[in-house]
């Protein structure tokens, strides 16, 4: 047998971790391969997604990549607001303190566009030290020698050495897996993001949303639009297009059995959206995603060995409240992976993933990913019988009169990052709160909606796939309905009573008893994460190039 | 190492694209003339020659002028270096025997004599599948034909097919061959990158090549009779025994039942599908 390939750095995945850290590897000199799984880096990704420049990051992309705004981004957006419904009651609040604060800029971004731009810099910049940027590789797992982890294996390449391994193959990532420092097993460790997007014609964004011309807007939704289930919706503006989606506490989707495309038909049909969005504007794209909670599931030391855990893959996603931040903590995890390893070159004393542990806390990378704070507060709130007391208070009159009263209070409340990188996941601050306001201080909204989402084979129609035929991604490895159930409700391309989808569930005798089962078919799988925590399963991503494509991502 | 690539222009059968005249002869003129699409695996075979084993790529064909864009197109597929057209009009009508002959002389002529030729399965205009190995047979070089797979070892000389034996694809056997030497691909066959080194450089002859497909008649060698120094008689239609006694189109199946048109979204006439078909629903 020929010898190992050997690269001084591998980094696994082309999002904004992955760019990142090989950018930074790269303008250190060291040979580095990237190795990206879809056909063009962006087409499995999907995001909200606003990116934040944040003044106090140790890196951010338009550092590491000049023209990044120019070319790769959609519109800065420079005004947000969250609007808590009740019913048709809504309650505005500006967060225009929240947003601005601390951050250098905040744009929008489509994935697919940005993160192909992002892989063809990085290929100028990886090729020049030796190494380049692949698609339609996919990393399979973990290279190792007398049990210690020197490298990766890929389903399309032979075994490749390295040095270091950067896995910054976002959520459910397989290395991080198999090395044993993530393990998709608690849903209350994720959220779920499902997204539309919708076509606009020229010019509407600025007449629509009366923003100043090339700038964009944030909306974000909260109240009793979605069953109860916890979580939010928001509306980003693009460069001609809206991102309109939903993100929730997959925990609280799964208990409710909630159906995610119907959740998100709640927000774009609700009579607030009607000024934005009407119904001969074209749904382009539906996509999902899961979204790891970092207050739950960043992992303290994301490294082993030569592996260095970096974004998603290390549940370095943070949701300050209803504001989502994991692309801008992805660049900096990226960036300081690298700087890590070039540091432990030249130190030797000391190990990358040792070094770079330390500086995700000394540059306060840590502290907003699992704030202390948080920590202390949600011990108690989150705590069932807690929970169910103070939501009938803030439901009482007596709450409803303190609510009343601090109207000019809620205003600063919502606009502070401390107080919302500590709210309590609970109904309570998801739901009851933002019901109550809307209900005690919100205004009617006059009109209805006419628009008509497509429907769920529509979507799923719509979509880009090549299909890895007889080769499926997902086995389900235990098909009772109460182990592997959920997924019928909880896939975003799944439904109770549709055949199109990937989980079904069908009735079926044997030995004279009844019993549940649930089938998958992975055609219409669009890769979202959410099976693997949910249902009994081995979940893998399919081989590079296969399976969905996103074109807006 | 260098390759040279042997592919053809033939017309395009494509529904839409091939024109016949009255009597079922083709009209050359009225339809366009593509890469012959058998010659592709032969394409994807030389590129994986260049892009593990380095060295230069060239592609060959013995055709009319207009051939320089069937030629263009290969230098696209396979990033070529250079390209090759043996085009006269003494070489013009000629069969398989006098084609190989002046492809064969071709190849002789270049440079710098090649370590590998490929060539496709067959035409698909001829069909007859025997340019490749009489083209061999003039070079007197080892011939590997219906290569599903490829391994060259540039130190040692030598190549290392996987092929399917009499084009079985149930049966593959292993071969070695020294250089130079003459492979027919398989349709089947399957390029193989398994290391990034491969494909980083595939991806960078990609880049290179987008350019100099642009100007491809700056890297193209037309070739006459006289510059291979091959004697009239013996190439073209003169030096074809093959006899040509009779075309016959195939006739056309004469249509047993008359078809009957429905409008699918009338449920009254879909019924009468329904009723029609279900006749043959029990499997008799
Ligand atoms: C609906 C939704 C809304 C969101 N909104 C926002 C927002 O507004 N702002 C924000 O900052 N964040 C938002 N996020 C979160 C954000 O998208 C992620 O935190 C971010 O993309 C993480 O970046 P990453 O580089 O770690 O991983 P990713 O962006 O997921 O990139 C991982 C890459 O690795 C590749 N890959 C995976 N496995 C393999 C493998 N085995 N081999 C090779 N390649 C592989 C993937 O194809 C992908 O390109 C949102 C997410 C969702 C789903
Ligand atoms: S099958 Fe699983 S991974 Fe695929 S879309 Fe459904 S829940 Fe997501």
């Amino acid at each position: 047998m020929t010898e190992h390939e050997h690269y001084e750095a591998v980094v696994v995945g082309a999002g904004p971790g992955g760019a990142a850290a090989a950018a930074t590897l790269a303008a250190n000199d060291v040979e580095t391969l990237v190795l990206e799984r879809g056909v063009d880096a962006g087409s499995k990704n999907v995001s909200g997604g606003l990116l934040f420049a944040e003044e106090d990051a140790p890196y951010t992309i338009g550092d590491l990549f000049p023209e990044f705004r120019d070319a790769a981004s959609e519109r800065p957006v420079t005004e947000s607001y969250i609007h808590n419904v009740a019913g048709d009651k809504v309650h505005t609040i500006d967060l225009d303190r929240v947003h601005h604060e601390g951050t250098a800029w905040c744009d929008s971004v489509l994935r697919r566009r940005m993160d192909s731009w992002l892989a063809e810099r990085v290929h100028e910049l990886t090729r020049e030290t030796g190494g380049g940027l692949l698609t339609e590789v996919r990393a399979n797992g973990l290279l190792r020698e007398n049990g210690e982890i020197v490298g990766v294996t890929c389903d399309e390449l032979d075994p490749i050495r390295a040095d270091v391994v950067v896995a910054a193959d976002g959520v459910n990532s397989e290395l991080a897996r198999d090395a044993g420092l993530m393990d998709y097993a608690e849903p209350d460790e994720y959220f779920q993001g499902v997204k539309a997007v919708v076509d606009l014609p020229d010019g509407a964004i600025e007449e629509r949303f009366d923003v100043p011309e090339g700038k964009g807007a944030s909306h974000l939704f909260a109240g009793d639009l979605f069953d109860g289930v916890r979580g939010g919706g928001f509306l980003y503006t693009n460069e001609d297009t809206l991102s309109i989606g939903t993100v929730f506490h997959l925990d609280s989707l799964a208990e409710e059995r909630a159906e995610p495309h119907e959740l998100l038909d709640s927000l774009l049909t609700h009579p607030l959206l009607a000024q934005w969005v009407d119904g001969d504007d074209d749904e382009v794209e539906y996509s999902a995603k899961l979204v790891p909670d970092s207050k739950r599931a960043a992992h303290p030391s994301p490294h082993e060995d030569r592996l260095l855990l970096v974004g998603d893959a290390a549940g370095q996603m943070q949701a300050q409240g209803p504001i989502i931040k994991g692309m801008n903590h992805a660049v900096s995890a990226g960036g300081l992976a690298a700087e890590a390893f070039v540091e432990s070159r030249t130190r030797g004393n000391v190990t990358a993933g040792e070094l770079y542990e330390q500086k995700l806390h000394r540059e306060g990378v840590m502290d907003d990913l699992r704030p202390t704070r948080y920590r202390a507060s949600s011990a108690v709130t989150e705590h069932d019988a807690v929970e169910r007391l103070t939501d009938a208070v803030v439901d009482s009159p007596l709450g409803r009169v303190g609510l009343r009263a601090l109207e000019g209070t809620v205003q600063r409340l919502f606009n502070s990052p401390f107080v919302l990188g500590t709210i309590p996941d609970t109904k309570t601050s998801y739901v009851t709160i933002p019901r109550v306001l809307a209900e005690e201080l919100g205004e009617r909204i006059e009109g209805e909606s006419d628009v008509e989402p497509p429907s769920l084979a529509d979507r799923i129609g719509d979509l880009t796939y090549d299909t890895d035929i007889g080769n499926p991604h997902i086995e389900v490895v235990d098909e009772s309905y109460e182990a592997s159930g959920t997924a019928v409700t909880a896939c975003p391309v799944s439904a109770e009573g549709f055949g199109g989808g990937c989980y079904r569930s069908e009735t079926v005798q044997s030995n004279g008893d009844e019993e549940r089962v649930v089938s998958l078919d992975t055609q219409p799988c669009v890769e979202c994460g959410t099976c693997a925590v949910v249902a009994e399963t081995d979940w893998e991503h399919p081989r590079g190039g296969k399976g969905v494509e996103f074109r807006e991502g | 190492m260098r390759t040279v690539t042997l592919t053809k222009g033939v017309p395009d059968f494509r529904e839409g694209q091939v024109s016949f005249d009255e009597d079922g002869h083709l009209e050359r003129g009225d339809t366009p003339t593509v890469m012959n699409p058998n010659d592709e695996p032969a394409l994807r075979a030389s590129l994986q020659a260049k892009v593990r084993n380095g060295g230069t790529a060239s592609v060959m064909s013995m055709g009319p002028p207009g051939y320089g864009d069937v030629l263009r197109e290969a230098m696209e597929s396979v990033y070529a270096d250079d390209l090759y057209l043996l085009s006269d009009r003494e070489m013009a009508a000629a069969d398989t025997w006098a084609t190989a002959i002046t492809v064969a002389t071709g190849i002789q002529n270049m440079d710098e004599e090649p370590d590998l030729v490929f060539a496709g399965f067959k035409t698909a205009d001829g069909e007859t599948g025997h340019t490749g190995p009489q083209t061999a047979w003039c070079l007197d070089w080892p011939l590997v034909t219906h290569v599903v797979a490829l391994d060259v070892d540039t130190e040692a000389g030598t190549l290392r097919a996987k092929r399917l034996v009499e084009g079985d694809a149930d049966e593959i056997e292993t071969v070695e061959a020294p250089l130079p030497a003459f492979v027919v691909t398989d349709p089947e066959f399957e390029p193989s990158y398994r290391r990034a080194e491969h494909r980083l450089t595939h991806k960078d002859l990609r880049e290179e090549t987008r350019q100099r497909a642009g100007e491809h008649e700056d890297h193209m060698t037309v070739w006459d009779h006289s510059d291979l120094n091959l004697d009239p008689d013996f190439i073209g239609l003169d030096g074809s025994p093959t006899i040509v006694s009779g075309v016959d189109p195939i006739p056309k199946a004469p249509a047993e039942r008359d078809a009957t048109m429905v409008d699918p979204s009338d449920p009254e006439e879909m019924a009468g599908v329904v009723d029609e078909m279900s006749r043959f629903a029990g499997g008799d």
